[in-house]
């Protein structure tokens, strides 16, 4: 079985409700694959300018400016306890929309969209740390690796 | 028509926001068979039909009040998890819902309440909720509000007379239908139809219904985003003409020049025109208050009044909008829970009537609202109590947490401590509503409440949806935008006047106009890397909040620029510092600064007025800036800041001696030495004595201390008096035993031919009405400590408002000469009131005029003596307390 399927751009990923439940728009962190639901994600970008935000918990990259609209940048390798990412061309913004706001996830590269139907979820393991199985969702067995649903809710909720 | 037209503006709006939540009712209604008892879910039905409920026990509408009480009753058991939402229940609930909308419907077409027609639900209703007893109260009381407003509301019997003296007074006297949203141009066609309308005799049906649409279709509800868009796309308009301006800034001769100029012109226009659309005295909301109040005066048995201030105060359409439920929501929680009935007031020693004071107005960029009542206070005991039974805390907290953040829990989705459920509000609806949703618009509510003295509630709105003038600064490399609102001056002291800036302890300061300028370095506030350029010039800006200023020391001062005002995200929203963001004419973001926040982080005490800070003081210790410093000999002193002129340090070798008296020559007059006791200048011999300087008209003098340490923000109670003059008593600061000097001593040594002094100690309330800071702060001091209860105030006029709020003195202490009411008037007001013609007065003055005596009495005052002689005044005070206390006389 075929899991990866590219005919779908993130950006027109909420065309069909009924296929978005099982599609995810992947991404990679530390080698890691990781993804959010498609009908959440507004769209994807190259890396932008971000603005930074003095007293903000570290996890928050800053703001930056999409079409005069504010977005909220967070960094998901800050959120994983990750060391930041040492590249040149700086992290890529997965845009998603979570209680009336936009938040930017600022991943190390975006992967194709995923198709997950006909398959289920495994829980994450109990012995995954717990920054991350407290973020996560599930994971899913695809072929030569392992794909790992992220909680936006649980990822932009700071205060834990 | 007659009857829609003569509908009370009440029950119009009261018919148009039923029908919106009903709207949504149904909907979640069926969702919620769906989803089982989901807690969201039934808050909100329960919310809708709880509005419905309360609203129909102020217009008087007792039948559908029991229907829509009875459903209420059911869903807040299910809310509590007592009762299972099933099928039954819920098809129960929602032919309660149908039978209110068909009454709803009844009221639209003829203005009067029809019978409940299915009183089957009504009962199954109230067997479900097992609650008959407090059913029936609910009942009484509707009905009791029912006879006369009904008929005040419908006009029953369409006669001729009636519907041409509509005719005639209609569209002047009665006016709502033209709704604010309305353009101007619209308003007199409205009004035209509305005549045309009101001078046809109701007969047919179609006629009828044709009229009633009107109710709801004149209004137009415009959706918030739709106003958020067009106001975000005039300020992306508005940066991009500044862009534009920039580029072709010098360049005369291009062929866009004139456009743009006209581009400049239209944009400036169609920017004020958007906000003025959008700008409503706040008045327009308030103004159904009245209303309200008086229904509730019925209701309640109790005796309210309502005093409300600042209606002019504008504000934007939205939040207007969005303020009006949780105003109206904390008025009700006031009136019924706040106020007591007028026995238990009498019991209490407070007037009968009780009084609710709003307030409203501009303050740093943000728009305040107080709702102030002087009632009961919220019970502290009865919130723990809740608090615990409902899990939210563990006994050992609660009974550890300080009483301001307890009653932070009254904001809990179903937190009430109502012990009554009336019709009127309780169940805990209401506290949870008003801060969700005036955080909904990013602003903050603050509860406050002190037992049997009532509560406060403050409501603080940030700018956003707006555009504003703002300062660009940078500091620590990055850019933030300073609201010009809340900028007084900018300060730019070059490199080589580093010096000016002065440092006490760790603090640095800035003499400024003969005023001490706290600085806050913005680097510091921020986290952000200092810039240490030693030869950069620094930059102050002179920020004022509420009536502290302080400095704040940025790298660089830009322009200042038109900003569109952001909320701040919800990952960002609880960074104090901050009330919004901003994107700039070049597309950067940068954050807007809350100086408010600023100086409440830094421990600035802020924001509130003096009338407050004199109340707060004298009840429960609000917190005083005190200068800290020493002697030398191991005791710590401290000073209230307020009190401080300024500070100076004096070389050694400048201090000179004429007779027995150190001065010290200070811009060509002598300033007077003393040391604090303890201290010896020679014994301690340092080249730069530190010198406090206490000033009052002109006549200064230095206080000679060893070493000055820091100001810090603390609770000023004396824990023990004191026997030693020129020490005021001991109190704890920063956790030291702290002797709190007693400035006026030392004022009175310097200057021994000014005063003279002597001690005694009484018991009294005393109201100090005095304009002058120090007077006023020295006079409070000094006669707290002799053990009289003392409130200051700064004029007459404050004066009065407190009397006016029935707080109860045994002495008034006057000033003559103040601003707004004068200390002349001030003693008319009083003496023309019965209950304060037995009040003895005092008058003060500097005035020596020999006629100023006899005006003084023939104003009413007792007694009028010189203002410089506080051992006079306490004497006399003494004296008048001991006669009136064998009176036995109590004002």
């Amino acid at each position: 079985m075929s899991n990866l399927n590219s005919e779908l751009s993130p950006t027109e990923g909420h065309r069909k409700d009924a296929a978005s439940d099982s599609q995810y728009v992947s991404f990679w962190i530390g080698g890691q694959l990781l993804g959010v639901p498609v009908s959440i994600v507004q769209e994807v970008l190259n890396p932008q300018y971000i603005a930074r935000t003095p007293r903000a918990r570290r996890e928050i990259a800053g703001l930056l400016n999409l079409r005069g609209q504010i977005v909220t940048a967070v960094s998901l390798r800050r959120r994983l306890q990750l060391p930041d990412l040492d590249s040149e061309r700086g992290p890529m913004n997965v845009v998603v929309r979570f209680a009336g706001e936009s938040f930017s996830l600022l991943v190390d590269e975006v992967g194709d969209v995923i198709n997950v139907s006909n398959q289920t979820m495994d829980p994450v393991p109990a012995t995954l740390e717990s920054t991350w199985r407290g973020v996560t969702n599930g994971v899913y067995r695809l072929e030569g690796r392992l794909f790992v649903v992220v909680n936006v809710g649980a990822i932009l909720n700071l205060a834990s | 028509m007659h009857q829609v037209n003569g509908m009370d503006e009440v029950l119009r709006e009261f018919l148009i926001e039923s029908w919106e939540g009903l709207t949504e009712l149904d909907a979640s209604v069926v969702a919620l068979e769906e989803r089982g008892a989901d807690p969201n879910l039934l808050a909100s039905i329960f919310r809708i039909i709880h509005t419905i409920k309360g609203t129909c026990g102020f217009i008087g509408l007792s039948n559908l009040g029991k229907v829509a009480h009875s459903a209420e009753n059911v869903l807040g058991l299910m809310r509590e998890g007592k009762l299972e939402a099933s099928t039954q229940t819920i098809s129960l609930t929602l032919r309660a819902v149908d039978e209110i909308k068909r009454m709803l419907r009844h009221i639209e077409e003829t203005g009067h309440e029809p019978e409940v027609a299915s009183q089957e639900v009504l009962h199954t209703l109230m067997l479900l909720a097992n609650i008959p007893v407090e059913f029936d109260r609910a009942i009484l009381i509707g009905q009791e509000s029912t006879e006369d407003s009904v008929k005040q509301l419908t006009p029953l019997q369409p006669s001729t007379e009636t519907v041409s003296a509509i005719a005639e007074s209609g569209p002047v006297s009665e006016q709502p239908l033209v709704s604010p949203t309305l353009e101007p141009e619209l308003a007199p066609t409205v009004v035209a139809n509305m005549q045309e309308a009101s001078t046809v005799t109701p007969s047919s049906d179609a006629e009828d219904s044709n009229k009633r649409s009107k109710v709801v279709d004149l209004t137009i509800r415009v959706h918030v985003n739709v106003l958020d868009s067009l106001m975000n796309l005039v300020g992306e308009l508005v940066l991009t003409r500044n862009q534009l301006l920039q580029l072709s800034r010098g360049d005369e001769e291009s062929k866009y020049s004139a456009p743009i100029t006209l581009l400049n012109r239209v944009t400036t226009d169609l920017q004020e025109g958007v906000m003025k659309t959008r700008m409503q005295p706040i008045g327009s909301v308030w103004s159904s208050l009245p209303r309200i109040i008086r229904d509730l005066r019925q209701v309640t048995g109790k005796q309210i009044e309502l005093d409300m201030r600042g209606n002019e105060t504008e504000l934007d359409r939205t939040l207007l909008e969005a303020i009006r439920d949780p105003l109206t929501h904390m008025i009700r929680n006031s009136a019924d829970h706040g106020l007591e009935v007028p026995e238990v007031r009498r019991q209490k020693g407070k007037p009968e009537t009780g009084t609710i004071k709003l307030d409203a107005y501009h303050e740093g960029g943000h728009v305040i609202i107080s709702i102030e009542d002087d009632g009961a206070g919220i019970n502290v005991k009865r919130v723990r109590e809740k608090a615990i039974s409902q899990g939210l805390l563990s006994e050992n907290d609660a009974s550890r947490m300080p009483e301001h953040e307890l009653i932070q829990y009254v904001f809990r989705p179903g937190f009430s401590t109502a012990q009554q459920v009336t019709s009127l509000s309780g169940r805990g609806v209401g506290m949870d509503v008003v801060k969700t949703q005036i955080e909904k618009i990013g602003g903050t509510v603050d509860l406050s409440s002190v037992a049997d003295k009532g509560t406060t509630v403050h409501i603080k709105i940030p700018l956003t949806l707006a555009i504003i003038s703002a300062l660009i600064v940078e500091s620590g490399g990055e850019s933030f935008a300073i609201p010009q609102l809340g900028v007084v001056e900018l300060v730019r002291l070059a490199a080589e006047e580093k010096h000016r800036i002065e440092r006490i302890h760790n603090n640095e300061v800035f003499r400024l106009r003969h005023r001490l300028l706290p600085l806050i370095r913005l680097d510091g506030v921020v986290q952000l890397p200092t810039n240490d350029c030693a030869d950069a010039d620094i930059n102050i800006v002179v920020v004022q909040v509420g009536d502290q200023q302080f400095g704040l020391i940025v790298d660089r001062v830009f322009d200042t620029e038109e900003i569109v005002v952001k909320p701040v995200g919800s990952l960002l929203k609880d960074i104090a510092i901050y009330q919004g963001t901003t994107i700039l004419g070049d597309g950067r973001v940068i954050m807007i600064l809350d100086v408010a926040g600023i100086a409440s982080e830094i421990g600035l005490s802020s924001m509130t007025s003096d009338i407050t800070d004199a109340n707060d003081r004298n009840q429960d210790g609000d917190t005083t800036n005190l200068l800290c410093f020493n002697a030398g000999d191991g005791r710590a002193m401290s000073v209230p800041l307020s009190l401080v002129s300024r500070l100076e340090e004096v070389p050694q070798d400048r201090i000179e001696t004429t007779g027995d008296r150190e001065v010290v020559q200070y811009r060509g007059d002598l300033l007077p030495l003393v040391p604090v006791q303890g201290y010896s200048r020679h014994a301690a011999n340092k080249p730069i004595q530190p010198v406090i300087v206490f000033q009052e008209n002109g006549r200064a003098m230095g206080l000679m201390v060893s070493e000055i340490e820091d100001i810090v923000e603390d609770r000023l109670v004396i824990r023990m008096a004191s026997q030693n003059p020129g020490v005021v008593g001991t109190a704890i600061v920063n956790n030291r035993a702290t002797e709190i000097v007693d400035a006026h001593h030392y004022v009175i040594q310097a200057n021994p031919e000014w005063f003279h002094h002597n001690h005694w100690r009484p018991n009294w309330k005393i109201l100090l009405v005095e304009d002058s800071v120090f007077f006023r702060q020295l006079l409070t001091t000094n006669l707290e400590s002799e053990g009289y209860a003392v409130t200051a105030v700064v004029d007459g006029k404050q004066a009065i408002e407190l009397l006016e709020r029935s707080q109860q003195f045994d002495l008034i202490v006057s000033d003559i000469e103040m601003p707004e009411v004068d200390g002349l008037s001030f003693a008319r007001w009083v003496r023309s009131k019965p209950q304060f013609k037995d009040v003895p007065m005092i008058a003060m003055s500097g005035n020596t005029r020999p006629s100023m005596d006899s005006e003084a009495t023939k104003a009413g005052f007792t007694k009028f003596m010189r203002k410089f002689d506080p051992a006079e005044l306490k004497a006399v005070l003494f004296e008048m307390c001991s006669a009136r206390s064998r009176k036995g006389v109590s004002a």
